[in-house]
């Protein structure tokens, strides 16, 4: 709408000072619209377009405008500051010379985010009608738009919301997502994240963990497509992961918890809307695993032996850990009280980690508990001491690994040596902390095709 | 009546009608596409000994690995060497 030139105001009945004004407003003859009653002067703004569109917070709100541009502005009421913007001097003989003015009700929480939507235009995303008879759960079940449970429906004035949690641009590209590679904006992960549950100030994690899963190195179109079990496991490290409300403690991997929960969604809801990654079609898993809905878990810093994840791979603070991961295999030591005899255990059960005679293949993640934690730590063993240790207990004799022996077909092909050969590569055995106060249990995620042909664990920075 | 924002990438990819196939094989150049999982050679080695028996002219390809999708100047090469391409996946 092109403003009249002169003097505009913007007021509202139910405003103390818009009262006060109104003789002077009436005595300028300014084109005043007013955002509470369409018949106090001749403007009506009940919509609260033309303040939204204005930017106004405070009711009054006077400008001048010329050519159609707003050329001076002034809220409240201010003797000196209206004759100033007004060239009319003695204005609002009577009244005070100074009031404060009231807030605009185009800033009132409640109808903020709605009318960002509606009239903002920061939003790209096409936008879809449901029908009045559509149950608006079942319509996005239909539009193959969810991972099989129901979903958040993804409203303007939500995704508006959303977008509060980041102060990135909605336009900006974060990733180009597999397996379709589609340039993803920051707001199609907010789009997704609404759907996932997310609240806004989960969406910093999710924009840095689909950052980290699109990264050359973490192979996510093989990941994808492969007929492993595995998917993408995000870790976070941090104090925004307590900021946000995630867990790293009790039932850290397990089901519970709003951010661990919706932030791993919100990242397999990308690569499914977004990437085209879907099941049957470009997911071929033989049987997948369940943490494709959601695999998402905060270390535990505190009384860690061990640095922070994200750190010893070169990311201080705030970060997220994305890693191929395939489930979760417990590991069971209840007598243990020496680092020595733990390491041994740790070493045993991540022997069979995918299988028992197959070396350098696959990758895995250590989840060290803490009344394991507390073994080492006692011992003074940080996460470089653990990876040596047990990488000289997983040393496999190659003769033990060969295909036949211990009469499995599965194993190395004959002729792979005399020698011993280690079970992980370099890198390729992650060790966090996690977990309840209580119980002599770690876990294994165990991981996808290791490295260079495979998948590399890859760490980001979230930028708050 | 509820508006909600499109989750997708919005794409709506040209789709191109596959080339006719081939009456036969005799004369022409057949890429084999090994995609570097275990085995695969031996479904390719065999392959290539049927095609060459046929009368087909064969070139050999491999993915450095299956995880990863093969990198642009190898689907290059073949698109400018082959008229037919065989794809091998095997365990």
């Amino acid at each position: 709408m092109q403003l009249p030139d002169g003097l505009v105001a913007v007021v509202k009945r139910d405003c103390p000072t818009c009262l006060l004004v109104e003789p002077v407003l009436r005595e300028l003859g300014a084109a005043v619209w007013c955002q509470d009653d369409p018949d106090w002067f001749d403007g009506d703004d009940t919509s609260l377009e033309l303040s939204h569109r204005l930017g106004v917070e405070t009711v009054p709100t006077l400008l001048r405008v010329d050519g159609g541009r707003e050329t001076a502005r002034t809220v409240g009421w201010s003797r000196e500051q209206w004759a100033e913007l007004t060239g009319v001097p003695g204005l609002g003989e009577g009244l005070p010379d100074h009031r404060p003015g009231c807030g605009s009700l185009s800033v009132d929480p409640s109808r903020a985010d709605a009318l960002e939507a509606r009239h903002g235009g920061r939003l790209a995303s096409r936008r879809v009608q449901l029908a009045d008879l559509e149950d608006e759960h079942e319509a996005l079940f239909d539009r193959g738009w969810t991972d099989g449970l129901p979903v958040v429906p993804p409203t303007p004035e939500r995704v508006v919301r959303m977008l509060r949690g980041t102060t990135c641009d909605p336009g900006e590209v974060v990733a180009v997502v597999p397996p379709d590679l589609v340039p993803c904006t920051v707001e199609k992960v907010a789009v997704n994240a609404v759907m996932a549950g997310c609240r806004p100030e989960h969406l910093p994690v999710v924009l840095a963990a689909v950052e980290a899963a699109c990264a050359e190195e973490f192979a996510l179109h093989g990941l994808l497509a492969t007929t492993y079990f595995s998917g993408p496991v995000v870790v976070v490290n941090g104090p925004v992961a307590a900021r946000v409300g995630m867990n790293s403690g009790v039932n850290a991997l397990g089901q519970g918890n709003r951010a661990n929960a919706t932030i791993g969604r919100a990242l397999q809801l990308v690569v499914r809307n977004v990437g085209g990654g879907r099941p049957g079609e470009v997911d071929r898993a033989t049987l997948g695993n369940p943490g494709k809905l959601t695999f998402c878990f905060a270390e535990r810093e505190e009384g860690s032996p061990f640095a922070p994840l994200a750190a010893d791979r070169g990311v201080p603070g705030d970060a997220v850990t994305v890693f191929a991961g395939a489930g979760v295999q417990p590991v069971v030591d209840q007598l243990s009280r020496d680092a020595e005899s733990l390491a041994r255990t740790f070493a045993a059960c991540l022997r069979v980690n995918a299988h028992p005679k197959l070396p350098l293949a696959f990758d895995a993640m250590l989840v060290v508990s803490p009344e394991h934690g507390r073994v080492l730590r006692e011992a003074g063993w940080d996460r470089t001491r653990l990876l040596a240790e047990l990488d000289g207990l997983l040393r496999l004799p190659a003769g033990e690994l060969v295909r036949g022996a211990g009469g499995m077909a599965e194993g190395l092909p004959p002729g792979a040596g005399d020698g011993d050969v280690p079970k992980f590569r370099p890198g390729g055995l992650l060790v966090a902390h996690a977990g309840g106060d209580a119980g002599l249990f770690s876990a294994i995620v165990g991981g996808w095709v290791a490295g260079e042909t495979g998948s590399a664990p890859v760490t980001r920075e979230v930028r708050v | 009546m509820t508006t909600v924002l499109d989750p997708t990438g919005e794409r709506r990819p040209a789709e191109r009608a596959p080339l006719p196939r081939p009456a036969s094989l005799r004369g022409r150049t057949v890429g084999l596409l090994d995609i570097g999982k275990a085995r695969g050679d031996v479904v390719l080695d065999r392959l290539a000994e049927l095609l060459a028996a046929d009368g087909a002219t064969v070139r050999r390809y491999r993915k450095p690995t299956f995880a990863r999708v093969a990198p642009l100047d190898l689907r290059q090469r073949i698109t400018e060497q082959c008229e037919v391409v065989v794809e091998a996946l095997a365990d």
